[in-house]
């Protein structure tokens, strides 16, 4: 069973004119992990209710498994969602509502009580809450009550499971055991998963492929490696961690940065013109350079240094296991390992390779 | 506040009770008994009086099963959609709260008394609606109309869509929704709001009064009764079935103020952990 959608459509209800998602196109194959990331509003949990059929989309082909979405009804669908807020029944019971997508199948094909209740029982140790079937739902801490929410949409052994922002009301600790428990449980159950997510580290962690979205369109869709690497516009980049931007020219072979103290490098990229330089803190490299940039410890993370450097007024941060002691009369920056943009897109080098040098 | 205030704001607060709502209860009861129980039980079992009891419950059930419906599809439409004229729609849901209830009865009369746009034509197929039960029901409706909506809207509304959503998903048909989620959610709140509407239905007289032609035996409600007895100087009989129609009104008000508490109750103990 896997997702097809192809140009995909989506327009504001009372207002045609705002696109909400547009010319989506995703293919999500069998038993992947998927996340959909973005800043808000991007549309992602737009994506996400087209997806489960919740709302409608105005033009374009959803398919599951070759099959026309519009034509199937919920229950052939058998999606399993989870929504941010849980949306559990508050009137019943835990069990009642784990048990809800086999107590609403039509007489014929619903499993007797017996099976239905052994079901929950087994739903109920699959989440580690063997104990609370009889508990009402207000009683139950957050991550209890996001893991019934869970158990209640796998009852009817969904293929696919949605997720929306499953983790966002989740203290840091508890989320990452959960984040960890759901990768295994996707594992385990052969599932097809999609989560949405405005958290780009929680996506790293536990994703094998991000669709990256910004204002309703697909900026990419890779895997985690491939996006650092080759991300395809330098917002992608910036979204996915903390990045440093240099202006400059690429003329003759060689990247010309226009900020003072950084060390030209060279790129296989004909077309000469200006293009942007975007690292990431911890890939730039430092030498010592009498006159150089004045070099300041600021503190520290992941056990290394966090070094101000003052490039003629403007301060860049970098991260390096050396401290400023090393270059008592300033540095030089080395940005070899920038991925460079021209209008907004990636640059790529002559042979074949983006402009990503390792 | 000293406590010599205190308890004088409470003293006063009891006094204007006693007088106000408590005293006219007793006073109809007493003048009902002045005669004994004997005597006003018989006045009940005039064949007018029966005729008037009976067709009071007959406009109350109805009312209140219609008006349920209504209101429920209508607080439903108005919580989880968004269309056209829907403020609008929220403001003449309460018009009948508004608007005196002889208004209503009087609007009811001029298009469907005999005088009136469609009386005659109704005439002609033998429909009778005004100084008929179907005009006492009609009138009944609308003046009831808004108390269940009114009750469970606030909270459909704060109930918003996840919860349909989620059960849309996994598989529950519209009806299965509305039974098995929606519904159970509000139970307690549109108990309350049936009560309500029982109360007021019983009870209503202007918009009643001016549709029915008051025909003893026929058209007349409890309330109409009451005041054909008592302007016959049948004061017993009026004061016993007067305390009969309060009777039962107060057991209404009573089984909501006991529902709303066990409400309050249940939600309580659902946020304490029992």
């Amino acid at each position: 069973m896997s997702v097809h959608i192809e140009k995909l459509i989506r327009r504001a209800p009372g207002n045609p004119d705002r696109i909400l998602l547009d010319q989506v196109s995703v293919d999500i194959p069998d038993g992947s992990f998927v996340a959909l990331v973005g800043p808000s509003g991007a549309g992602k949990t737009t994506l996400l209710r087209s997806i489960a059929g919740l709302d409608p989309h105005s033009s374009g082909l959803l398919t599951i498994d070759g099959r026309d979405f519009a034509e199937l009804t919920p229950r052939e669908r058998n999606v399993g969602f989870v929504f941010q807020n849980y949306a559990l029944f508050q009137h019943m019971t835990v069990a009642k509502n784990i048990s809800f997508g086999l107590d609403v199948l039509p007489g014929r094909e619903r499993p007797s009580k017996a099976e239905i209740d052994g079901r929950v029982k087994e739903l109920l140790e699959l989440i580690q809450l063997p104990n609370l079937g009889n508990a009402y739902p207000q009683r139950l801490s957050g991550g209890q009550r996001q893991r019934v929410a869970l158990a209640r949409a796998l009852a009817t052994n969904p293929k696919h499971l949605l997720l929306d922002e499953p983790f966002g009301a989740l203290d840091p600790v508890v989320r990452r055991t959960v984040r960890e428990w759901l990768r295994s449980l996707h594992d385990r159950l052969g599932l097809t998963t999609i989560l949405v997510t405005h958290d780009q580290e929680e996506a790293l962690d536990v994703a094998d492929r991000l669709v990256v979205m910004q204002d309703g369109r697909i900026v990419q869709d890779a895997d985690a490696g491939e996006l650092e690497a080759h991300p395809a516009t330098p917002f992608v980049m910036e979204f996915l961690g903390e990045t440093l931007t240099f202006r400059g020219t690429v003329s003759g072979g060689l990247f010309l940065p226009e900020t003072p103290h950084v060390v030209p490098f060279p790129v296989a990229i004909d077309q000469d013109g200006s293009a942007v330089a975007l690292i990431r803190p911890h890939e730039v490299r430092l030498t010592a350079d009498a006159g150089g940039a004045p070099v300041r410890r600021i503190g520290s993370r992941y056990g290394l240094s966090r070094l101000a450097i003052d490039l003629n007024g403007r301060i860049v941060e970098v991260l390096g296991a050396s401290n400023e002691q090393i270059f008592p009369s300033g540095a030089k920056l080395h940005i070899d390992a920038a991925r460079l943009f021209r209008d907004g897109a990636l640059l790529s080098m002559k042979d074949g390779r983006h402009a990503a040098a390792a | 506040m000293s406590a010599l205030t205190r308890w004088s704001l409470v003293v006063a607060t009891w006094l204007i009770v006693a007088v106000v709502l408590i005293l006219p209860p007793l006073l109809v009861l007493s003048e009902a008994l002045r005669d004994g129980l004997p005597t006003a039980l018989q006045s009940l079992a005039d064949p007018d009086a029966i005729s008037a009891i009976r067709l009071t419950v007959e406009m109350t059930v109805l009312s209140v099963v219609i008006n349920t419906v209504f209101g429920v599809l209508a607080a439903w439409l108005i919580s989880k959609y968004r269309f056209p004229l829907r403020g609008v729609l929220v403001a003449l849901i309460e018009i009948p709260i508004s608007v005196s209830p002889v208004v209503a009865g009087l609007v009811w009369l001029l298009l469907f008394g005999s005088q009136g746009w469609w009386g005659a034509a109704l005439d002609h197929y033998n429909i009778h609606i005004a100084f008929a039960p179907a005009g006492i029901l009609l009138a009944t409706l609308f003046v009831t109309f808004p108390y269940v909506t009114r009750t469970i809207l606030p909270l459909m509304e704060q109930q918003g869509r996840d919860a349909e959503d989620a059960a849309t998903l996994l598989g529950a048909s519209f009806w299965q929704i509305l039974w098995r989620v929606t519904l159970p959610d509000a139970r307690w709140a549109l108990l309350s709001g049936i009560l309500l509407t029982t109360a007021r239905a019983m009870g209503e007289f202007g918009a009643v009064s001016v549709v029915s032609g008051h025909i003893p035996g026929m058209t007349e409600t409890m309330p109409l009764h009451i005041e054909t007895l008592y302007n016959g100087y049948q004061s017993v009989a009026a004061f016993s079935m007067a305390a009969l129609l309060a009777i039962m009104a107060m057991t209404t008000v009573g089984f909501r103020a006991f529902f709303e508490n066990r409400a309050r109750r249940a939600a309580l103990a659902g946020d304490a952990g029992s």
